[in-house]
Formats: C-alpha cells, sequence, structure tokens
C-alpha cells in the first residue's frame, strides 16, 4: 500500500526507528547523568551515589522525580514565551541530531531490509552542523528571555563560543571529508569498514584532536563550560530556570554528548565497525546486532573521557578560549587539511615529482 | 623580611612556548593523575551501616549507671551539677519509698535529671566528681535533632538498661571504654 507514493510500511517502520532511537538516547542520557556522578566520584576517592536502588542503579529516576516534583518558576518579568522555547528549543535540537546517525548495517525482519539509521541523507553531516548551530539558540533565548543579566553574559559566551569553536570544527571535519569523499555518515563509515581500510584517525590523528576539543566546546563541556560557569554566572543560562525547564536543558546537555560521541566515532572510529573482524562472513542480523554494541562502545569510552576530562581540569579563562579557537585551532585545522590534501594529490600523482609538476604548470 | 617556611617562590611570568600554549601536555599529565585515583582505594565510611571506631579514651554521651541487680546508682547528690563547667546538668532528688528498694540503690535518688547536650562540652568532669560511679561516659554521641528541646536528655534517654532484664542492651550501653 503507497500513500503520498510512499510505502506505508517504510513510513511505520521510520516511525518505530525514531521512537525507538529517541528513547533509548533519553535512556541512555539519564543513565549518562549517573555515570557522570559516579565517574565524578571514582576519580575523587568517594563511592558516589549508592543509596537508590542496587549499587545506586535507581538514582537517575529519583533526580528527575525531584525535577518534576519542583515549583515551576518563571520570573515576572522574563518573556514568557520565549522563556519555555529555550529549553525546549535545547532539547530538540540536541534529539534531532540522531537522525543521520548511522546506527548499525541493516537488519532483515519480517522479510523486510531496514536500516538501523533514521534517514541516510546525502549531506549527512552537514545537517548535524545545522543541527547543532541551532541548539545555541536554546541557550541564546533561554538566556535572553530570563531577564537576569548573568544570564544575558553566559548567553552571549556560549553563543561566541560556539560559533568560534563550529569554525575550528568544520574545517578539521574537510580533511576527512577529502578522504572519504562523501558526507553521508553511512558512506564515510562503510569506507572505514572495507576490508584492508584502516579507521580514519589513522590518517586524521590532528584532525581528530581538534575536532574533540572542538565537540568538547560545542557540548559546553569542561574546560569549556564557560557559559553554564557555575562559579562566576551562577550557573549561567539557566540560573532562572527551575522544575524539568532545568531539567531539559541539563539533559540536552547529555543528548548533546552522546551525539557527539557517536559522530566522531562514525568519523574517526569506524562507526559500527568492528576492529580485526571482517563483517561481511556473518550473517547480517548477527552483524547488524554486533555492530551497534561496537558502536555503544565507542559512545562509552568517548562519554567517559569526556567525564574523566570534565573531573580533571579547571575552566578556560574567556581570553584563553578565544585564543585557543582562533589562534592555534584554526591555524592548525587549515595546517591539517593543506597536508592531507598534498598527501591526496600524491596519492592520485604517484610521486613527488609528478605533484611538483603539477604546480609548476 | 625572613620567611616563615622556605616554600615561596617568584611567580613566572615568562610567555607560554606553542607547546606549552596547546595546554595538551599538561592537561594530559593532570588526567593521569586522576586516572591514578580510579585505583586508589575509598577511605569512605558508610555510617549507619559502618561506624567509625573511636579511640578507648572517647569522652561520648552520657549513661546513668546502675548496679549489678539493676538498681540506679545515682543518690542526687548533685556534684556532678556542680563540676560542670556548662551548666548542663540539672536533678531533682527525691526520697526512696519502702518497695522501691530493688529500683534505687540508696535511700535517696534523682526523679529528674536533665543533661542539655547543646550545652555539653563531654569533658568528663561530671564522671571524675561522681562518688558513686553512677554516671560515666559512653562511646556513642549524641544523634542529630529536630528540635532544640529534643537535644535535652531526660532520665529515659541516659539511664542504662537494666542489666538483668536486658542484658545484651546493657552490654551494647556499657560498651569497651575505659574509664581513667
Amino acid at each position: 500500500m503507497t500513500v503520498l507514493q510512499i510505502d506505508i510500511l517504510l513510513l511505520i517502520e521510520k516511525l518505530v526507528l525514531i521512537a525507538i532511537i529517541v528513547f533509548a538516547s533519553l535512556g541512555i542520557a539519564l543513565y549518562t547523568t549517573f555515570a557522570e556522578r559516579k565517574v565524578a566520584a571514582i576519580l575523587q576517592d568517594r563511592p558516589g551515589p549508592e543509596r537508590a536502588g542496587p549499587f545506586g542503579l535507581l538514582q537517575p529516576f529519583a533526580d528527575g522525580l525531584k525535577l518534576i516534583m519542583k515549583e515551576e518558576i518563571i520570573p515576572s518579568h522574563a518573556n514568557k514565551g520565549l522563556f519555555i522555547l529555550g529549553p525546549a528549543l535545547a532539547m530538540t535540537a540536541a534529539l534531532m541530531s540522531c537522525a543521520v546517525i548511522p546506527w548499525s548495517s541493516s537488519v532483515e525482519l519480517f522479510g523486510r531490509k531496514i536500516d538501523l539509521q533514521i534517514a541516510d541523507i546525502n549531506i549527512g553531516i552537514l545537517y548535524v552542523f545545522g543541527v547543532v548551530s541551532l541548539g545555541v539558540y536554546g541557550i541564546m533565548i533561554g538566556g535572553w528571555a530570563s531577564n537576569n543579566k548573568f544570564s544575558l553574559m553566559a548567553a552571549l559566551r556560549g553563543a561566541s563560543q560556539a560559533i568560534s569553536y563550529e569554525l575550528a570544527m568544520g574545517l578539521s571535519l574537510i580533511a576527512v571529508l577529502m578522504i572519504g569523499g562523501s558526507l553521508s555518515l553511512k558512506t564515510l563509515v562503510e569506507q572505514q569498514m572495507q576490508p584492508g581500510a584502516l579507521w580514519n584517525i589513522a590518517y586524521q590523528p590532528l584532525g581528530f584532536l581538534i575536532f574533540f576539543v572542538c565537540a568538547l566546546a560545542e557540548c559546553n563541556r569542561t574546560p569549556f563550560d564557560l557559559p553554564e560557569a557555575e562559579s562566576e554566572l551562577n550557573f549561567g543560562y539557566h540560573q532562572e530556570y527551575s522544575s524539568m525547564k532545568l531539567g531539559f536543558y541539563l539533559f540536552a546537555e547529555y543528548v548533546n554528548m552522546i551525539m557527539s560521541s557517536a559522530v566522531m566515532a562514525c568519523l574517526f572510529f569506524g562507526g559500527y565497525d568492528i576492529p580485526f573482524l571482517d563483517e561481511k562472513t556473518l550473517s547480517p542480523n548477527v552483524a547488524a546486532v554486533l555492530g551497534l554494541l561496537a558502536l555503544l562502545t565507542k559512545i562509552v569510552i568517548f562519554l567517559f573521557v569526556f567525564m574523566w576530562i570534565r573531573w580533571t581540569i579547571p575552566r578556560f579563562r574567556y581570553d584563553q578560549l578565544m585564543n585557543l579557537g582562533w589562534k592555534k585551532l584554526i591555524p592548525l585545522a587549515l595546517f591539517n587539511m593543506l597536508l592531507t590534501g598534498f598527501f591526496i594529490l600524491m596519492k592520485q600523482e604517484g610521486t613527488w615529482q609528478s605533484v611538483t609538476h603539477l604546480f609548476n604548470k | 623580611m625572613q620567611a616563615l617556611t622556605n616554600r615561596s617562590r617568584a611567580v613566572s611570568r615568562k610567555p607560554l612556548s606553542f607547546w606549552e600554549s596547546l595546554y595538551l601536555p599538561a592537561i594530559l599529565k593532570g588526567m593521569m593523575i586522576t586516572f591514578k585515583h580510579i585505583f586508589t582505594k575509598n577511605p569512605t565510611i558508610r555510617y549507619p551501616e559502618q561506624k567509625r571506631p573511636f579511640s578507648p579514651v572517647f569522652r561520648g554521651l552520657q549513661v546513668l549507671n546502675r548496679d549489678e541487680q539493676g538498681r540506679e546508682n545515682c543518690t542526687a547528690c548533685g556534684l556532678c551539677a556542680v563540676a560542670c563547667p556548662a551548666e548542663a546538668i540539672t536533678m531533682e532528688g527525691a526520697e526512696r519509698q519502702p518497695g522501691e528498694e530493688h529500683l534505687y540503690r540508696e535511700e535517696k535518688y534523682a526523679a529528674k535529671y536533665e543533661i542539655n547536650m547543646l550545652r555539653c562540652i563531654f569533658c568528663g568532669l561530671c564522671e571524675e566528681a561522681c562518688p558513686k560511679d553512677a554516671i560515666y561516659l559512653s562511646e556513642t554521641f549524641a544523634p542529630a535533632n529536630f528540635t532544640r528541646k529534643g537535644f535535652i536528655y531526660g532520665k529515659e534517654e541516659l539511664l542504662i538498661p537494666n542489666p538483668i532484664t536486658e542484658p545484651e542492651a546493657y552490654a551494647l550501653a556499657k560498651g569497651g571504654r575505659v574509664t581513667v
């Protein structure tokens, strides 16, 4: 059966996939908050939350319940519409980026081949960039609508920081795209999966480093958590927020972390590729499940590194942040791009002489 | 001026080299330090289940003692109240009636005996002053309370359990504290 030239089964399949992925992301984000507290505790020689349920596993639900039960305060001078729009936008933007991430290869269910990716659009990574920049509006609108100078300062900081670091991020990404020759995340992952092909990290260690630092900045994670600087700006843009609206902001941060980990895993660490194993020898369903587990493992490792960094180093000063972004990372990313271009040319032309010959022409 | 310690050092205002200004080596060094802490044993005492062992001469909450037959030792002489530097102890004496010999060891006893735990400084002078071995400091401490009134401990809180009817509770309350 078709509706508007679309197979209705495809529509159902995608809707189910969207529901599963959104709820799974939220569930993982829920437990990421728990993991954050636990990792912080372990790094600081304390046991961390362990009272709610076995090993404290019910702690995130207790936290969530607490947030929901809190009084919903909207400041009297705040712009009410925008005040509510802020956290909603932050959350929506965070969840939207999961649409193009290839969670695994395809499974065969009920005689249908189902791709474990909501939409394999050919500009995948650009879409992620677009949506992530939309997330900045969540911070800006929230900070501005609170009608509070601390919130506004935090919003300004957040916006300028995100814009500065997106540049370096994009430039470091170009080098990866030069190697892959495609913007689709699925194609990029499949290229890294081919037998004999190495993960992109082998070709782009510098690019990965720049991308990782920028991802930290984009997620507003320490050492780049200037928008919510607890000690200077009283929690910044979400200072006036309470109850679940605050919860949405905090949650969006964790969802963003998961998504940027997933993107990094796809771009540099082979996505759902299992190292030293040819997936083609397995049956497609088994390969898909193992691939999903591989991707989740990579995401968990990235999340741990995110937390490890957070509980190790202090916040940058604002001028240091801008210096690092504009004067260090962007030149480095440009250099990396040139270097990559040079090596690609070298590979195409074969020898050094033929490359220099190209320039002399 | 002579320095108190030899640890003071002039701050280096040297501009960072390029490698340093990337912050990476310093960050990696810091991350290795925190990584090492994953493997260190944590010193947490999980309080209600685990308790910190106190020194044998720890001076905690006061206990009003009984003798082996379960009779109260206190005769309400008031020496502890006089000795108390914080003036935390008040009491009212009463005369033992015929038929109460199994409750009180001597003819006079404390009908009311109160210690204000907010005033008490746990110095142990009451224990030293007592001629009847009726009050001594135990190994426990006063738990938190919601009201100030809750910190004024009467005889119900202070009196040690009867060694004949409740021997286990008596042993627990008596504890292993060394009295000097």
